[in-house]
């Protein structure tokens, strides 16, 4: 009845293959499992947590930038990018504008972002935002945003010293000035951290720290934040009253080559990231180089002190005020007349100079220019240096020879004069620059007789004084030694009849030379362009501010009625 | 008038135990989601409904509606090859208003439903012409589904119809000729795949040349089943599903988080509960009284057998990957109303006997 009208047999095999077949199947099954679960499974456990678990790079802060005393200059704050993962934000459309609004960014910003991330899984939302707007945005709850701990660089000084200091990018990293030069000392070691992460990237906890995040090492420069602002002052003023088109200022300590103050103009905020235009960003001090003018005339008055056959009395005739060299005539801006060398610095006389120069073997000149270090770096290892221009003596026609007397036919940058200037004031002993901290001073070169300096020094005071080219560097107490100098300024074209650089290149107090200031200011359009006009008021102010400020000992004390003298004398000592 | 509810106890409980095993899984793949879970459940209520209603009618006239809903069945791959809609590239679904459903669920009933009420019109064990009608049967909805494409469903409803054919009382030598030329169509068949058809075989054998591609299902489903090791890591506590790496945890890879969290007892135990359901569903084929009725119940029964039988071998990289949930354990819609209406008529089958045997 049960197996109506079918043959047993025919039954029978198929049952036995069926049962077979399925009993086979959940056997092999059974042993898969087996193997996969017992025998296999280390490996497949190693390849689980492979996934699982994984090294992610925590930040930390990169160091600060100090001046000599420690007040900052560059600073880093905590903040937060807000990162998401495109494909799970897509799912909470409705929560989009409540993010845009926390994050102060438009809604169509997120829209765009998402769309073209595509298949990557990753985008910024909004970078460098404060820690509790951040917090806002997580407080969202919206899946597949989240957080990442940031840096950024806050410049409390702003313009002032924005072009040595330089700025970082956005990644933290050093990209002009001191930034750039120091980023390894300066810049932050990432930590390794082991988290455990999901399918999409998400860190779900963190199981262990195998490196411990390093911030980076502060730098203590040698500026000096105060007279860096005092010359940051003085240049933007001259800058503005004459219309110039930009210009540098570098101050030195004289007995340790300490680069205390190095302002450029123009200058921009460092803290605006759209501020940042490569032209305002270079630090033209020592990128760019002109023509130093009348502030190279000591080097060739030392040259020919150098040979014993001038003395500073040895006289020079310098009428009518211009010298034929060849198809070229040189002029004076008056007719001088019998000038001593001394006079010839005093005056800054263009023939009186030539007259000497042509006089002095070229390899001696050359000589002196490379020992001062035109022509070579610095040492203070900013970025972009410049080393000057300086043509081989070789190639020196009479008329070269002549120009270079004075500071034409060679290129030299702010910084490269302040240093061949550390020689003079240093009785003779040329100093290697630095922008750090110098606790003792450093071993110098001597480039001239102790002799030829002070001698030197003596002509620069009298440059400097009321019957010289610079009365206007002038410094009430103090003895100031300096030069002016006033250059046309020369492209691929040759000389421009009315563009000038003025400059000046001096120190103080001539009796113990404490700091050397250089002042440039280029192409000056306004009220003057002489060196004396434009670049000496600017020597004058940041000079006298910066003497009172570091307590220098005035070596011109003005005249005093003789009570008030004795007791100064007392209580100096004297 | 029913004058007694027709019902199956055992395979009720085992059914029971069965689902709530599935919704326990599926609150856990789904990142201890109860929306899902309580979503799933509404689908289990609605199938075991389903199911329970079906057993209800007697064989005899779901003999009848048999060729109907075949034709219905039919006429719905034509209108979703013409109307379909496309979703994850593939034109499978035919939508009504808000619905939306796969013909081919139909099919997978339709099909061997078919088969038996024809092949129990005529003699058996069959003659060559009622094997080439029921090849043509078998083969036309095989081939449009193909075409949506759907090469896996495909293939099991195929497979339905040739094991309806199989119990019908096909000779050794058909078997055997039917073996051999779907060996010869393989290589046919391979040169008309798409490619990514052709690589999710190839990453069979090669899992590790794109772990992080083609590669990836099949590995990340070998590696949730192996942690799992000989205990498992307790309910809840899969990290490969929680953690998303595992894709389509509670759908078709939801068998390796049960791997997972029960390890090799708990898969034992598994196909321990699906092995009594194929002896149930063997009983009722056993003891059914008209040739219909046999064929039907023991085409189902082994019909199941395939289901969870590929989806575990899928999971644990022994076949291919194939859009086939587990049977009552993975999360789905229409799936599970398909699964419980062959329940139902297995119930049917086995409740409406006379009394007499």
């Amino acid at each position: 009845m049960r197996r109506s009208g079918h043959p047993v047999s025919a039954w029978h095999w198929r049952r036995v293959l069926a049962l077979t077949v399925v009993l086979a199947g959940l056997a092999g099954l059974a042993g898969r499992a087996f193997y996969l679960q017992v025998i296999d499974r280390p490996f497949l456990l190693r390849q689980g947590r492979a996934r699982e678990v994984r090294v992610i790079e925590r930040s930390s802060h990169r160091g600060m930038i100090l001046d000599r005393h420690g007040s900052p200059l560059a600073i880093s704050t905590p903040v937060d990018s807000v990162w998401a993962v495109p494909q799970q934000l897509r799912f909470s459309r409705a929560a989009w504008p409540a993010l845009a609004q926390v994050l102060g960014v438009p809604v169509s910003q997120i829209e765009n972002e998402v769309a073209d991330a595509g298949k990557g899984r990753f985008i910024y939302l909004a970078r460098e935002v404060s820690p509790d707007r951040a917090a806002r945005a997580m407080a969202l709850g919206i899946p597949g945003v989240a957080l990442q701990r940031e840096y950024r660089r806050y410049y409390p000084s702003g313009p002032i010293a924005c072009q040595v200091v330089g700025v970082t990018n956005i990644d933290d990293q050093g990209q002009s000035g001191l930034e750039l030069a120091y980023n390894s000392w300066l810049r932050a070691r990432p930590g390794k951290v082991l988290v455990l992460k999901d399918g999409r990237g998400q860190v779900i906890d963190e199981v262990g720290r195998l490196q411990a995040p390093k911030p980076g090492r502060n730098l203590v420069t040698s500026l000096d934040a105060r007279i860096q602002y005092i010359a940051y002052r003085a240049l933007k003023h001259a800058i503005r009253v004459h219309d110039a088109r930009s210009g540098s200022v570098v101050v030195l300590n004289a007995r340790t080559g300490e680069v205390l103050a190095l302002v450029n103009a123009p200058t921009f905020n460092p803290n605006r990231r759209s501020d940042r235009i490569p032209r305002l960003m270079t630090d033209r001090a020592v990128t760019d180089v002109f023509e130093p003018g009348s502030s190279l005339k000591p080097f060739t008055i030392a040259v020919a002190l150098g040979t014993g056959r001038y003395t500073p009395r040895t006289l020079i005739p310098t009428s009518p005020g211009s010298v034929q060299i060849g198809p070229d005539v040189i002029r004076d801006t008056a007719d001088f007349g019998l000038l001593t060398v001394a006079g010839v610095v005093e005056k800054s006389s263009n023939v009186g100079a030539s007259k000497i120069a042509l006089t002095l073997r070229r390899r001696d000149m050359y000589h002196m220019f490379r020992s001062v270090g035109f022509g070579s770096p610095t040492g203070a290892g900013l970025p972009g240096e410049s080393l000057g221009l300086l043509s081989l003596p070789e190639t020196w026609v009479p008329v070269r020879q002549a120009t270079l007397s004075f500071g034409y036919g060679i290129a030299v940058t702010p910084m490269q004069l302040a240093r061949a200037y550390t020689a003079i004031a240093n009785h003779g002993v040329l100093l290697p620059l630095t922008l750090l901290r110098r606790d003792t001073p450093p071993p110098g070169r001597r480039v001239m007789s102790a002799r030829i300096a002070g001698e030197l020094v003596r002509m620069l005071e009298m440059a400097a004084s009321p019957n010289g080219t610079a009365p206007t560097a002038d410094i009430p107490n103090y003895e100031v030694a300096g030069k002016t100098g006033t250059a046309h300024k020369a492209d691929s074209a040759g000389y421009h009849r009315h563009e000038y650089v003025a400059s000046f290149a001096g120190f103080a107090p001539a009796s113990d030379p404490a700091l050397i200031t250089i002042v440039m200011v280029n192409d000056p359009r306004r009220d003057g362009y002489y060196g004396a006009e434009v670049a000496a008021p600017v020597f004058r102010r940041v000079m006298s501010a910066a003497l009172r400020l570091l307590n220098i000992r005035p070596d011109a004390p003005p005249p005093q009625t003789p009570l008030l003298a004795r007791a100064t004398a007392d209580r100096w000592g004297a | 008038m029913l004058e007694r509810w027709h019902f199956d106890r055992p395979l009720f409980y085992a059914l029971v135990i069965l689902s709530v095993t599935g919704l326990a899984i599926v609150y856990s793949a789904g990142g201890d989601n109860l929306n899902m879970t309580i979503r799933d459940s509404v689908h289990l209520i609605l199938g075991f409904s389903v199911m329970i209603g079906l057993a209800q009618v007697r064989p005899t006239t779901i003999a009848r509606w048999s060729p109907y809903l075949f034709v219905v069945g039919f006429l719905m791959l034509i209108a979703v090859l013409g109307a379909g809609t496309v979703s994850n590239g593939a034109r499978r679904w035919l939508g009504f208003g808000p619905l939306r459903f796969q013909p081919s669920e139909i099919m997978k009933l339709a099909l061997p439903m078919m088969l038996a009420w024809y092949l129990s019109r005529g003699p058996l064990p069959i003659k060559l012409p009622q094997l080439l009608v029921s090849g043509a049967v078998i083969l036309l909805p095989a081939l449009m589904i193909i075409k949506e494409p759907d090469l896996g469903t495909a293939f099991l409803i195929a497979a339905t119809g040739f094991l309806v054919l199989f119990l019908a009382g096909m000779g050794w030598r058909t078997i055997i000729v039917m073996a051999a030329s779907t060996a010869a169509a393989i290589p046919v068949l391979w040169a008309h795949m798409h490619q990514y058809q052709r690589q999710r075989v190839y990453v069979l054998f090669h899992p590790e040349s794109d772990p992080l591609g083609i590669g990836y299902h099949t590995i990340q489903g070998m590696i949730a089943v192996g942690s799992g090791g000989l205990l498992g890591k307790g309910w809840l506590h899969s990290t490969q599903a929680h953690l998303d790496f595992l894709p389509q945890s509670s759908t078709d890879f939801i068998f390796a988080v049960f791997s997972e969290e029960f390890g090799w007892l708990g898969v034992l135990a598994l196909i321990t509960l699906y092995l009594f359901i194929l002896y149930r569903g063997a009983l009722i084929a056993y003891r059914a009284q008209d040739t219909y009725s046999r064929l039907l119940a023991g085409g189902l029964t082994l019909v199941f057998f395939l289901y969870f039988f590929v989806n575990m071998s899928m999971v644990a990289g022994l076949l291919p990957v194939v859009g086939v949930p587990l049977p009552l354990i993975s999360y789905g819609g229409t799936s599970v109303i398909t699964l419980m209406a062959a329940f139902g008529m297995l119930m049917s089958i086995h409740s409406h006997r006379s009394i007499a045997a």
